[in-house]
C-alpha cells in the first residue's frame, strides 16, 4: 500500500450550528482505489462529502489531499486541485445545452483538453452525444446523471467524488453507470469516492467501504467483508436487495 | 385547388357575417350596460339642483368600440388563434429552419436604426424632425441600453438588481460634475463615468455576495435610495434637489460642436442654418454607437469563460463553486461591467438633458428598467430591444392621443395611464410567454449545426 493516501480525512467534526452532523470521522482514500461509504438516511455521508469540499467547513480535524491541507481551502481552490463532484441532486445546470455543460467542467483549463476529453466522455455515455443539442434540464434523471458525471470527468480529476449516483433512476440504468465507473477505474486508474444508499450495488462495485451511522464510522473493510458482514446485511441489504 | 379556394372565401364570408352577428349582440349588450352608466349622468347645477346630463355621443364611442372590437376579434382573432393552435399541433420539436427575415433580422434592424433620423428628416423637415428624434429615437434607445446594461447583472448572472439606477445616477452626475466644474470633454469624461460607475458596482457587490434572490433585491434596492439620497442631501456637491444646469453639450471630438455661439458651430462649418435639430441627431446616432457597444461586448462575453461562468452561476452556485469557478469574482465582474454600461448611459443622459436632479433616478426607473428586461425575456438581446421600443415608444405615443381629450373630458391626460399600459402589457405577456417575448436562451457552443429548441420544451428549475 502506498506510503501516503491520496485523501486522508482525520478526526473530522462537522457542525450545522450546534448540532454535530460529523463525529471524529476518519475515512482514507489510495491511489487508483473505489471506496464506498454506505449509510442511512440523514447519517452524515452527504455531509462528509461537502465537508471534503469545504462547505460546510470541518470544526476540528484536517483533510489532507495529496499531501497538501485543504481543511481551510475555498471550495473553488479545492477543486483545482482535480478533485471533481458529482453533487448530490446531480445540479446540472439546466438552462444550458449538454454541450454547454461539459464545457463548464473543462473550464480549469479554459478548454484546452476539451475535444479530446469530450469524446471520452462520449465513448463511456453514447447517449449524451445524442442529446449534445438539448438542454440540461430537459434530459431525463439518467441521463443527467450521466451528465454531472461527465461534466466532472472533464476537469481531469485525481480524485471523483460521487454523492448517490443511483438515486432515483431505474435499475438497468444504474447499472449502466456502476459500469461505468468501473471502467474508468479500470481503464485510467481514476480514483473514485462514492456515497451510496445502494448499499449492495455500491460495495459490490467498491474495493474498501465504510459504514456510517448517526454522523459516525461504525464499520470498514473491503466490500467483500462488508457483503458478507451479518450486521451490515441484516441493517442495509436484507430489507430489500436494490 | 379552385374548390379549395373558393373553401376558403366561403368560410371567410361566414366568418365575417358570424363576426358582424355578434358585434350587433355585443353592441346591444353594451348599450343596455351602459345607457345608465355613461349616457346618463346626474350633476348639480347652480341652484344646487339635480340635473340629468345627457351623453349620447360618449355612449356611441364606447358602444361603437366595443362592437369593433367583437369585430375584430371574431373575424381576424380568433381564426389566427385556431390556425396557430392547428400549426403547433403539427409543428415538431425542433423548429424548422428559419426564414430569411429572421436570419438577416439583426442586419436589417441595424440598417433601420441608422437610416431612421433620414426618413424623418426626409418626411417630417429639421423642426418637425425634433420630436421624433429625441422622444422616440434617443429617449428608446437610452433604456435599450440600460435595459441592456441590467440584462448583464439580471439575465446572465442571475443576481436580481433592484437599485440599477444608482449607477445610471453616479454615470450622470461624474459627467454632469466634472464637465461642469473641470471643463472636460464628454470623451474623456464617458469613460470616467463608466468606470467610476463600475468602481460603484463592486463596492455594492461585495457586502452582497453571499445574498441571493430576494435578499439580494432589497439590498439593491436600499443601495439605489442611498444613492438618490446622498444626491440630495448633499448639497455643496451636488447643489441637491435643485440639480445641476448648464451640463456642456458633446462636441465632435473638436472639429465642430452644437453650441450656437460658438466659433465650430455645426451649421457655421456646414453653412446651413442654426437648428436644434443637428444636435438631437448627433445625439441620435451615438446612443445607437453605444447600444451597439453593448450588445457587442455582451454577445463577445457570453461566449467567452467569464461570461460562462456568469450563466452557469445563475443556473446553479454551488455546482459552480465545485467546478472551480471563483464565485465571487464571478459576481464582481457582472456587478461591475452592468453598472459600467448604466454608467455610460447615464453620462450620456447628462450631456443630452444638459440638466440633472436626483428626481430622474428614483426608484420607479429602476423598475422601469427590470420590467423591459423580465419582459423581452431574460437574457435576450432583441426581445429587451422589443421590449424597451413597445414600452417606452408606448408612454410617448400616448403623450400624443390628445384626441381621446374629445372622449373623456378635457382634463383627461393620457400619459398618465402609461402605468396601466405596462401593468397590461405584462400580463399579457406572462400569460402567454411566461419567459419574455424571447423566451429561448441562444445556446454559445455549437458542434455541427444550430437546433432551435423552444422554451416551451423547457422547464423551470432544477432536475
Amino acid at each position: 500500500m502506498a506510503a501516503q493516501p491520496l485523501l486522508d480525512v482525520r478526526g473530522i467534526e462537522t457542525y450545522y450550528g450546534n448540532i454535530r452532523a460529523l463525529n471524529s470521522v476518519d475515512v482514507t482514500v489510495d491511489q487508483g482505489e473505489i471506496v464506498a461509504l454506505i449509510g442511512a438516511n440523514g447519517a452524515g455521508k452527504s455531509t462528509l462529502m461537502m465537508t471534503i469540499f469545504g462547505s460546510p467547513r470541518a470544526r476540528t480535524g484536517t483533510i489532507t489531499f495529496a499531501g497538501t491541507d485543504i481543511t481551510n481551502l475555498p471550495t473553488h481552490e479545492i477543486a483545482r486541485l482535480r478533485i471533481a463532484q458529482s453533487p448530490e441532486g446531480r445540479r446540472i445546470f439546466p438552462r444550458m445545452t449538454v454541450m454547454e455543460n461539459l464545457q463548464m467542467g473543462a473550464s480549469l483549463d479554459n478548454l484546452k483538453y476539451y475535444d479530446e476529453d469530450v469524446e471520452k466522455v462520449f465513448h463511456l455515455f453514447p447517449r449524451l452525444k445524442e442529446r449534445i443539442a438539448q438542454r440540461g434540464g430537459t434530459l431525463s434523471g439518467g441521463e443527467q446523471q450521466m451528465l454531472s458525471i461527465g461534466r466532472a470527468l472533464m476537469a481531469r480529476p485525481k480524485l471523483l467524488l460521487l454523492d448517490e449516483p443511483s438515486l432515483g433512476l431505474a435499475p438497468l440504468i444504474v447499472k449502466q453507470i456502476f459500469d461505468a465507473i468501473r471502467e474508468l477505474n479500470r481503464t485510467q486508474g481514476l480514483t473514485v469516492f462514492l456515497v451510496e444508499q445502494n448499499a449492495f450495488g455500491a460495495l459490490k462495485l467498491a474495493n474498501r467501504g465504510y459504514v456510517m451511522v448517526n454522523g459516525r464510522v461504525t464499520m470498514s473493510g473491503t466490500g467483500k467483508e462488508l457483503l458478507a458482514d451479518p450486521e451490515v446485511r441484516a441493517a442495509y441489504l436484507e430489507g430489500g436487495r436494490h | 385547388m379552385a374548390q379549395a379556394v373558393s373553401a376558403q372565401r366561403v368560410a371567410a364570408e361566414s366568418n365575417f357575417s358570424e363576426a358582424a352577428r355578434q358585434a350587433l349582440y355585443a353592441g346591444l349588450i353594451s348599450f343596455g350596460l351602459f345607457v345608465l352608466f355613461i349616457g346618463l349622468r346626474t350633476d348639480q347645477n347652480i341652484r344646487n339642483e339635480l340635473i340629468l346630463v345627457q351623453r349620447w355621443g360618449t355612449l356611441a364611442i364606447v358602444v361603437l368600440l366595443t362592437m369593433a372590437g367583437r369585430f375584430l376579434f371574431v373575424a381576424f382573432a380568433q381564426p389566427a388563434i385556431a390556425a396557430r393552435a392547428a400549426a403547433r399541433a403539427k409543428a415538431t420539436a425542433v423548429a424548422a429552419e428559419p426564414g430569411a427575415l429572421r436570419k438577416n433580422g439583426t442586419k436589417l434592424a441595424i440598417l433601420a436604426l441608422f437610416l431612421y433620423p433620414i426618413f424623418i428628416l426626409w418626411a417630417v423637415g429639421l423642426q418637425g424632425s425634433l420630436k421624433w428624434v429625441d422622444n422616440f429615437g434617443i429617449q428608446i434607445l437610452i433604456y435599450v441600453m440600460l435595459a441592456w446594461g441590467l440584462n448583464i447583472v439580471v439575465g446572465l448572472a442571475g443576481l436580481l438588481d433592484l437599485g440599477y439606477v444608482a449607477f445610471y445616477a453616479v454615470g450622470a452626475y461624474s459627467y454632469a460634475l466634472l464637465g461642469t466644474e473641470l471643463g472636460w470633454s464628454f470623451w474623456i469624461l464617458l469613460p470616467a463615468a463608466g468606470i467610476m460607475a463600475a468602481f460603484w458596482g463592486v463596492i455594492l457587490g461585495f457586502p452582497v455576495l453571499r445574498l441571493r434572490g430576494d435578499y439580494l433585491a432589497i439590498v439593491t434596492l436600499a443601495f439605489g435610495e442611498i444613492i438618490r439620497l446622498v444626491l440630495i442631501n448633499w448639497r455643496e456637491v451636488t447643489n441637491g434637489s435643485a440639480g445641476i444646469s448648464g451640463i456642456p453639450k458633446v462636441d465632435f471630438f473638436g472639429l465642430f460642436d452644437f453650441n450656437v455661439s460658438s466659433d465650430i458651430y455645426f451649421g457655421k462649418v456646414f453653412g446651413l442654418a442654426a437648428s436644434g435639430a443637428y444636435y438631437k441627431i448627433f445625439l441620435y446616432y451615438l446612443i445607437v454607437l453605444l447600444c451597439l457597444l453593448t450588445a457587442f461586448v455582451t454577445i463577445r462575453l457570453r461566449r467567452m469563460p467569464v461570461g460562462r461562468a456568469w450563466e452557469a452561476l445563475r443556473e446553479d452556485e454551488i455546482a459552480c463553486r465545485s467546478l472551480g469557478i471563483n464565485t465571487t469574482t464571478t459576481k464582481l465582474t457582472a456587478f461591475a461591467i452592468g453598472a459600467m454600461f448604466g454608467g455610460f448611459a447615464g453620462s450620456f443622459f447628462a450631456a443630452r438633458q444638459g440638466f440633472v436632479s436626483p428626481e430622474s433616478f428614483v426608484f420607479l426607473e429602476s423598475a422601469i428598467i427590470l420590467a423591459i428586461v423580465v419582459l423581452g425575456g431574460m437574457g435576450s438581446l432583441m426581445g429587451i430591444a422589443i421590449a424597451a421600443l413597445v414600452m417606452i415608444g408606448g408612454t410617448e405615443i400616448l403623450r400624443e392621443m390628445t384626441f381621446l381629450k374629445q372622449v373623456f373630458g378635457q382634463d383627461f391626460t393620457p400619459e398618465l395611464y402609461r402605468m396601466l399600459l405596462f401593468g397590461l402589457a405584462m400580463i399579457i405577456v406572462m400569460v402567454w410567454k411566461p419567459r419574455g417575448f424571447v423566451g429561448s436562451r441562444e445556446p454559445t457552443a455549437f458542434l455541427h449545426q444550430r437546433k432551435a429548441i423552444s422554451a416551451a420544451f423547457t422547464k423551470e428549475g432544477h432536475g
